[in-house]
């Protein structure tokens, strides 16, 4: 019987503190100890990227990355992507090109997307695709997803506001 | 998933002293992007998981004279991220953003990759081919291993269960050098390696004759293979369709593929000799220095 952990970790520029055993991944921490179930569990493997959060600025599958691990560290997920003034331009611009259907690996593509244009700004059509490699959809055949981050990136999306 | 234990020693000693101590019931733990899928699948269940990644020595990534220094611990994304890595050690950092994706590569460290020993691993012919040292730490002291040793078996290594790779180590990169790792897989990302082949060759001055060359195949054999013969037979001659379909032939003759999932055993042959052209030619070119390899963010496949 292994003993749990205490881990200290700022999510979304907030100070939380856990037990967890070291088997417990980040993802099984921020979904059933923390509440923060915006982030996904797909496949947990490390293929789908549904799980996908940054960590130390890096996105990550969380479903690969143990709790014990992250002792330290600074965690984003996607309930930290909006702000007070609304929604993000990635988050305006995947509901403007229609770039969701069930909406469960939305999370994960706009944390991957968000790394990516802090990256590179400006990217081409073939680096948005490449860089989103570890993310996967079925619903509406990525396109839509494409065209979304390629218009945040444009920033041609106007702006919505959160609704309470 | 299983219980497990876990700690983070800060040191090597300390870590191999864990590793002993648990004699074949701890795992070390890098990336963990293979590692955490084995243990929940069943895989492999220790006792132990030893986090290494808080120690100095594999953390290491030195370019000098003497070569490169790469710290088993090293994710892919500080490796690519290296102007410098990629322009000497092309094959490498090629390897490196094609293993998993983005998320993979922000954990994955070529030191697990190489441990993990699976007979399609992209790093693995990239190391053959740079000609990398696997330097390993036990009870009795450290031991150098040559890369294309490392791999026994399909996911077994040449390690004991108390020692830890530290380091991998390549010789420093002579003028007029380029390399290459591509692979064929079915989709453009993601996927597993149907044929993986690395390559480094070094030519003269003028860059019209082969000084050296070292080819590595992936995925058609129960380890990484090195095709020594098909690399040494580059050796003296003139750079032309001819001597690299010659090399690309011998390769072929050292693959050992079988029929799976991905592929069969006749198609991966004859990707083998595709893949062993192509990346004879890229790596030329980067020789030549008449590609970039630091421009070539997205890499090509097949």
């Amino acid at each position: 019987m292994t003993c749990k952990r205490i881990v200290r970790i700022t999510i979304n520029g907030r100070l939380e503190e856990f037990l967890c055993k070291p088997r417990q991944t980040l993802l099984e921490i921020l979904r059933d100890t923390l509440n923060l179930t915006g982030t996904k569990e797909g496949c947990s493997n490390g293929n789908c990227g549904a799980c996908t959060v940054l960590l130390n600025g890096r996105a990550v599958d969380s479903c690969l990355v143990l709790a014990v691990e992250t002792d330290g560290a600074e965690i984003e997920t996607i309930e930290g992507v909006a702000s007070a003034d609304g929604l993000d331009r990635l988050q305006s611009a995947f509901l403007e090109n229609a770039a969701l259907q069930c909406g469960i690996c939305t999370p994960g593509f706009i944390m991957a997307a968000k790394t990516l244009l802090e990256e590179n700004p400006d990217p081409t059509e073939e680096e948005v695709r490449f860089h989103l490699a570890g993310n996967l959809y079925r619903c509406t055949g990525y396109d839509k997803i494409i065209r979304a981050v390629l218009d945040a990136a444009a920033d041609r999306t106007p702006r919505q506001e959160t609704e309470e | 998933m299983q219980d497990f234990d876990y700690d983070a020693p800060l040191t090597v000693a300390d870590a191999v002293e864990l590793l002993s101590r648990h004699n074949g019931t701890a795992r070390p733990l890098a990336g963990g992007t293979d590692l955490i899928d084995h243990i929940r699948n069943d895989r492999l269940q220790p006792e132990l998981v030893v986090d290494v990644k808080k120690i100095p020595d594999l953390n290491i990534l030195d370019i000098s004279g003497n070569g490169l220094r790469l710290g088993a611990a090293v994710p892919c994304y500080c490796i690519y991220g290296d102007a410098k890595v990629v322009v000497d050690y092309s094959a490498l950092t090629d390897s490196c953003r094609i293993i998993g994706g983005m998320q993979i590569q922000s954990r994955a460290s070529v030191g697990g990759n190489l441990c993990n020993a699976g007979p399609a691993a992209d790093s693995i012919p990239a190391l053959i081919a740079l000609d990398a040292e696997c330097i390993i730490a036990g009870p009795s002291g450290t031991r150098t291993v040559a890369a294309d040793e490392f791999c026994t078996a399909p996911g077994q290594n040449c390690l004991e269960p108390e020692e830890l790779l530290v380091e991998l180590r390549f010789p420093p990169r002579t003028p007029r050098s380029g390399s290459h790792y591509r692979r064929f897989i079915p989709r453009n990302e993601m996927d597993i390696a149907v044929v993986g082949v690395g390559a480094s060759v070094t030519l003269d001055d003028r860059g019209e004759t082969f000084l050296s060359a070292r080819i590595s195949l992936g995925a058609v054999g129960p380890t990484p293979l090195f095709a020594r013969a098909a690399g040494d037979l580059l050796a003296g001659r003139h750079v032309s369709d001819e001597s690299i379909r010659e090399a690309a032939t011998a390769a072929q003759s050292i693959a050992t593929p079988i029929d799976d999932m991905r592929g069969t055993a006749e198609f991966r042959l004859h990707l083998t000799g595709v893949l062993t052209r192509r990346v004879l030619q890229c790596a030329v070119e980067r020789a030549r220095g008449t590609t970039d390899p630091t421009a070539e963010i997205v890499p090509q496949t097949g």
